[in-house]
């Protein structure tokens, strides 16, 4: 009787899922009712109240303002958007690098391919927290005092203090410019249609000359150069040696991998394409950008969006040159409050969020350039 | 071959005698390098390249003390390879008690001997399975001791080369059976273990490796019974494996998606049942599929155990930077890293190059 029942699939399927459904509810349970048990023994109180009280730990860097006497909550905050921009300048400079490596390793010059080979492998095949330690060391044991500071270029400053570097501070009008600017280039994009090819050709630089005077007229943009007084600089923007090694090391660990996705995307595309458009008269640049990237962008975009994912994962290694983003936050508050399970749930729950964001974006995008066929 | 010219006039009469091939056209090394603007202007960036880099080649051999037994030498500027050759002991074994350290020693030259072994496919096989447990078995009995006179060595005291090489190794051997199960299930046409399968991978794939080891270290002594004491070694083993499991689940699952589904029906059609068939027919054809992307993930994998030091796990590179915090010596943090780095991309390249050969031997083997 057992048996035939067991010898029907249907059956036999859905008590082999009712088992496992009921081993991991069960493993939860057993999970969960541990964690009560230890927390109880331990007198620790779980609960998110601690997110509004004053977090007293210093911040070094942050692109929000920030002072000990902000609420944990905002602390998190801080080391969110630390990661948020990291991960975002790290990830523009990385492919613009990585597609200047893929296109020299592409080259007929064999000194530069070769070149451009042995670099990729000498950084690939280095953990990546080995080379920021390695840059962190190199700035903080290599560089001068302020005083002995670099100078490569007038308003540049390299020291043990960091980058210092000159910016331009735009008047209080530059948040309702940038819109204007903005409302311009949707215009000219849809105008585009019903302006004459030989019209635009002109057009668009008009147009942009136009709003740079505009800019210049109405903004009054100020220059402000970072300058040694006493012992260390004042004014410009200041890069801390933490940032630099940290930027560095993802840069170039980032950019390596997605030279690799490109160029194995590029040479995916049939000679054919190539031999076409010279057959057509087309120069080698134009073939390459016209013809080619755009073709190789399907093979790329699958690779990419988990190379880009990795390089988000990747900034929690700022851990080891102490580079304040998430994860240094987290593991400071751990040790200020003691709330572990909260801090790192909000850890967990930031960088899947992250995951699942930039996921759905590459989704988009490869949608978007994803050949269409009938 | 004249018999064939009898009747028809168009058909020629003789072999046409073979041409020579078209001569490789050879571009000179000059027009190579200089032949248009782009070239000359990448041989320049080259070239320029190489000029800035002639001051860390001056650092690192031209300037550098190679050996020295008084550390003050090593302040001269260059680089310190002294340091290197005085700390190596403990760059290598850590806090490995050093009477002791024949047993690490020997421990690691088991593994390289065991890996020389199962380089070749043609010893794969159940036998080689087994010889790897006795082998890992024998590995951390060398290790742990306690036995045969052998003093007991608690993990807080390994360190070192031992531990990276551990650590890479058995996360890889413990994650892939969890990995083959996963893959199956995400595969599966049965809605429960898929949703397992997929959030589980998902959810692993979509954290950083720090935020597990956190995780690890942090939260899993208070997820388990206060009876069940893991040490700090075991407990990052532990998120290492996970990790592993996860992204070798997903390049089993590219191996599966490759085997035609006519395998499974021929296999359903001569009345085996359906996990036999899975067991003896479609995961030997998905592995053989997918071992370059395997060896890939073992080079991430070994590149990732250095993260342990982030939780304070004393691997090579944590042992190298406590060997630089040494004040007898000039803060040789940069040659640290260096040799550190070094050893680790002898170990990448070196399965890299074992992939690319295994990859052109299972091409030019393949029959199926």
């Amino acid at each position: 009787m057992l048996f035939a029942l067991w010898d029907n699939r249907r059956i036999r399927d859905n008590a082999l899922q009712f088992l496992l459904f009921a081993g991991f509810a069960g493993l939860l349970f057993w999970l969960w009712s541990n964690t009560a048990a230890n927390l109880a023994a331990r007198g620790i109180r779980v609960g998110f109240d601690y997110l509004s009280r004053q977090a007293n730990f210093p911040i070094s860097e942050s692109v929000l303002p920030y002072d000990p006497s902000d609420t944990f909550g905002w602390a998190y905050v801080i080391g969110v958007t630390n990661t948020a921009v990291i991960s975002f300048a790290a990830i523009i400079i990385s492919t613009l690098v990585g597609l200047v490596i893929a296109l020299v390793r592409l080259s007929n010059n064999p000194l530069a391919s070769k070149m451009a080979a042995l670099f990729v492998g000498i950084i690939r095949n280095m953990p990546l927290i080995v080379q920021l330690l390695f840059w962190y060391a190199l700035a903080t044991t290599l560089l001068p005092a302020p005083r002995l500071a670099f100078n490569p270029l007038p308003g540049f400053y390299l020291s043990l203090r960091g980058l210092y570097i000159p910016t331009i501070s735009l008047g209080p009008q530059a948040g309702s410019f940038a819109g204007v600017c903005l409302a311009v280039l949707i215009a000219a994009v849809i105008m585009r249609r019903w302006v004459p090819k030989s019209a635009w050709s002109l057009g668009k630089w008009v147009l942009l000359g136009g709003l740079l005077v505009v800019a210049v007229v109405l903004l009054r943009p100020s220059a402000s150069f970072p300058e040694l007084k006493g012992f260390n600089f004042v004014g410009g923007l200041r890069l801390s040696p933490e940032f630099a090694a940290l930027m560095l090391g993802l840069v170039l660990y980032t950019s390596v991998f997605i030279s690799e996705v490109i160029r194995g995307g590029i040479e995916a595309v049939s000679r054919g394409q190539w031999e076409a458009g010279r057959a057509l008269g087309l120069s080698e640049r134009h073939v390459m950008f016209r013809i080619i990237i755009p073709q190789a962008l399907r093979i790329i975009v699958p690779p990419m969006t988990s190379q880009y994912l990795s390089t988000v994962k990747n900034t929690t290694l700022a851990l080891a040159v102490g580079y304040p983003e998430l994860g240094l936050v987290v593991g400071t508050v751990i040790n200020q409050t003691g709330q572990a399970i909260e801090s790192i749930s909000i850890l967990l729950a930031a960088f899947l969020t992250i995951s699942i964001a930039v996921s759905m974006f590459m989704n988009w995008y490869n949608a978007h350039v994803a050949l269409v066929t009938r | 071959m004249t018999s064939l010219s009898i009747s028809h006039g168009h058909v020629a009469a003789d072999m046409l005698p073979a041409r020579e091939a078209p001569p490789i056209k050879r571009v000179p090394i000059v027009k190579m390098l200089f032949g248009d603007v782009m070239s000359a202007a990448l041989t320049a960036g080259a070239l320029v390249t190489v000029l800035a880099l002639m001051p860390a080649l001056k650092w690192g051999f031209v300037d550098a003390t190679w050996a020295t037994a008084d550390p003050a030498a090593c302040r001269a500027g260059g680089a310190c390879w002294a340091f290197i050759g005085a700390k190596l002991r403990f760059i290598l074994f850590g806090l490995y008690p050093p009477e002791e350290q024949w047993r690490p020693m020997m421990m690691m030259g088991l593994m390289v001997l065991m890996v020389l072994v199962s380089l070749s496919p043609a010893l794969w096989g159940r036998k080689l399975v087994t010889a790897w447990l006795a082998g890992v078995a024998m590995m951390l009995g060398l290790m742990w001791g306690g036995f045969a006179g052998l003093p007991f060595v608690p993990t807080s005291q390994w360190g070192g080369l031992p531990v990276t090489l551990l650590l890479a190794l058995l996360s890889l051997g413990c994650g892939f059976p969890f990995a083959v199960f996963l893959a199956l299930g995400r595969r599966s046409s049965l809605p429960i273990p898929r949703f397992l399968s997929v959030g589980l991978i998902e959810t692993i794939r979509g954290l950083p490796l720090v935020g597990l080891l956190f995780v690890a270290s942090i939260l899993l002594p208070l997820l388990l019974p206060p009876t069940w004491t893991i040490d700090k070694l075991g407990r990052t083993f532990a998120a290492l494996t996970v990790f592993a499991a996860a992204y070798l689940a997903e390049v089993i699952r590219g191996g599966l998606q490759a085997i035609p589904s006519g395998q499974v029906e021929a296999a359903k059609a001569l009345g085996i049942p359906h996990w036999k068939a899975i067991q003896h027919i479609v995961m030997p054809q998905a592995i053989q599929k997918v071992i370059p992307p395997l060896t890939n993930t073992a080079i991430v994998m070994v590149k990732n155990t250095s993260l342990v030091m982030i939780v304070g796990v004393f691997d090579m590179l944590s042992a190298g930077r406590s060997a630089a915090m040494d004040p007898v010596w000039p803060a040789p943090y940069r040659e640290a890293y260096l040799f550190v780095g070094l050893i680790y991309f002898a170990l990448c390249v070196a399965i890299a190059y074992y992939a690319r050969w295994l990859e052109l031997r299972v091409k030019a083997k393949d029959y199926r």
